[in-house]
């Protein structure tokens, strides 16, 4: 798994993509705290992470995009299957790669509370509750991005695919509210992962919303494994 | 069924692709130290067998064991005991041969000390100078070299080896041959291939596989005697026919004979028959001595490896043009399926007991 994880962690920075990855978003992060906070004079977390969110919609589709779907493509999961390593250590190898790419973003973005700590005054405990909701909330979106490249060959479908993903389950909250149907509503909220960040934003750590990520992070790495195993068989 | 002499043991491996069946009850074993040449035209089923020992595929039915421990049971242990060429060699192109090497180490978590064992491995394969470059820039020759390398770290019991000179020049093939025949001397080897030279120049024994069934398992000399009649002759005398045949026909032993090859005055090409256990050459030579008749050439009629081949591989679906190749080589009476599936059979037999 360390091995997984530090070759891929490699790959992100010995190739543009992590380079990209993390330039575009500092200077769009950048871009919107200038002109939504400091031009606004709030020092209002939540303004600042709704920004990132929004930067995130489109980039997490890039981290994810060729984790799987490049070693099936060129035939070095052959190498991976065949070597003493089981397949949940491969793919969990990979997200926490993932997940440390998007890490390193998260502390550049320690930069903009800082900022406003210096010339302001805000919640502590909100901008505790933003940060552990916001890792929680592309940690489950990151975990999504990993299946759907698990599905394919293709860098170009699983980046396509995911971003659709992401978009549909960021915005179904709208659909929540026009559906009338108390079955379809409960599904509907399940992947409503936007639903209980709200939660986090306002400084209120509740377990059962840490245990949802976690559980839905889990979820899907499992679908993950399991695509990769099936596929053995078939 | 467990047999301390063998590295390999395969039993029962059947493979569905949709309805197609790629391996139908495949049994083999690879006995601890030999070099065993995998062999089978196109899409006989020789990368889906490979694939299903290393645990890369599953198998619908059978099972694989590896020096003894079950792949499904102990896929960690097993796939420890292996190292794997597939036939596209595993790459990762934006890496350096030095740093691919090292994540293979890691990843197969082998316990040796790092900088000495992977040294020792780009050794062996003479890829030291390389070790620097990044493996998109490699030629194909050193690519593959590098894939060996990959399938040697962490010093695998067993080495599966899937056409690990495909593609290569002639130079480079005799090259990675004698690495192959290097590193055999300590390993279990598993050798697939479609080249034949390949296999006499490498292989103990060999594995033949045909539209996803193993049709023989001998060494080369075993199936050559097996199928080309080992009490047959060729001999071509500086005589005619007709006086030679009569002289050959008194000589003790000799049960047939018959005229083959080109009809010429001067020379003539007889199969001479001999009677099973007896050996006919001194009293052949001596009797047509005598007789003031000139002997240009005596030898075995068994067939060569490439005829084997062929025969073996095309007998279920019987292609006209095939079939009609190996009867111009006029090895008179060929024995006919049943005789075949009967050698088989008995060759298993023969590898159950003498282990």
């Amino acid at each position: 798994m360390v091995a997984i994880f530090k070759k891929e962690l490699r790959n992100y920075f010995m190739s543009p993509i992590g380079y990209i990855f993390v330039g575009v978003f500092t200077f769009l992060a950048s871009f919107f705290f200038v002109s939504s906070v400091l031009m606004s004079q709030q020092a209002d977390i939540s303004l600042m992470f709704s920004d990132i969110n929004v930067i995130y919609l489109f980039l997490a589709a890039l981290l994810t995009m060729r984790l799987l779907s490049e070693e099936k493509n060129k035939r070095t999961d052959q190498l991976l299957l065949s070597s003493p390593v089981s397949i949940t250590e491969i793919v969990v190898g990979k997200y926490l790669a993932a997940m440390s790419v998007f890490g390193i973003t998260i502390l550049i973005s320690l930069v903009y509370p800082i900022i406003m700590f210096m010339y302001g005054s805000p919640a502590l405990s909100e901008v505790i509750g933003s940060y552990i909701g916001f890792i929680l909330l592309w940690g489950a979106f990151i975990s999504v991005g990993v299946f759907i490249s698990s599905l394919t060959e293709s860098q170009m479908i699983a980046g396509v695919f995911t971003f659709a993903s992401l978009l549909l389950i960021y915005f179904i909250s709208w659909f929540e509210a026009s559906v009338n149907n108390v079955l379809a509503k409960n599904i509907i909220s399940w992947f409503s992962l936007l639903d209980r960040y709200s939660e986090f934003q306002s400084g209120i750590l509740n377990v059962e919303n840490i245990i949802y990520y976690l559980s839905f992070i889990f979820v899907f790495l499992f679908l993950t494994v399991r695509v990769i195993d099936k596929r053995r068989y078939s | 069924m467990t047999e301390a002499n063998n590295a390999v043991e395969i039993r029962n491996l059947t493979k569905l692709y949709g309805g197609n069946k790629a391996l139908n009850n495949v049994s083999f074993d690879v006995r601890k130290g030999e070099i065993m040449g995998f062999l089978g035209p196109n899409g006989a089923g020789k990368s889906t067998t490979m694939n299903i020992i290393c645990g890369c595929i599953s198998a619908n039915e059978g099972n694989v064991s590896v020096c003894g421990c079950d792949v499904l049971e102990n896929p960690k242990i097993v796939k420890g005991k292996i190292g794997y060429l597939p036939e596209n060699p595993p790459l990762y192109f934006d890496m350096t041969v030095q740093e691919y090497l090292n994540f293979v180490f890691e990843l197969k978590k082998v316990k040796f000390d790092k900088k000495k064992h992977i040294s020792e491995i780009m050794e062996l394969v003479k890829i030291s100078d390389m070790k620097n470059r990044m493996i998109k820039n490699l030629s194909k020759g050193y690519k593959q070299r590098v894939g060996l390398a990959q399938a040697l770290i962490g010093d695998p019991e067993v080495l599966i080896l899937d056409e690990p000179t495909v593609g290569l020049d002639p130079k480079q093939i005799i090259e990675i041959r004698n690495v192959i025949k290097e590193i055999g001397k300590q390993r279990t080897i598993i050798l697939s291939t479609h080249i034949l030279q390949e296999v006499e120049a490498v292989c103990d024994r060999v594995t033949i596989i045909s539209h996803g069934s193993i049709v023989a398992q001998n060494t080369i000399e075993g199936l050559e005697e097996e199928t080309g009649g080992k009490d047959k002759f060729i001999l071509t005398v500086l005589a005619s026919c007709n006086r030679t045949k009569s002289v050959i026909e008194r000589v003790d032993g000799v049960i047939d004979v018959k005229r083959s090859g080109p009809s010429r005055d001067d020379v003539t090409e007889f199969i001479v028959e001999q009677a099973p256990g007896s050996d006919i050459r001194l009293a052949l030579t001596k009797t047509l001595a005598d007789e003031n008749i000139a002997i240009a050439s005596l030898r075995s009629a068994t067939l060569t490896l490439e005829e084997i081949f062929i025969k073996l591989t095309s007998q279920d679906i019987a292609a006209p043009a095939e079939t009609e190749e190996i009867a111009e080589k006029d090895f008179s009476k060929q024995p006919e399926s049943p005789e075949l599936s009967e050698y088989t059979a008995e060759e298993e037999r023969e590898n159950g007991s003498n282990i």
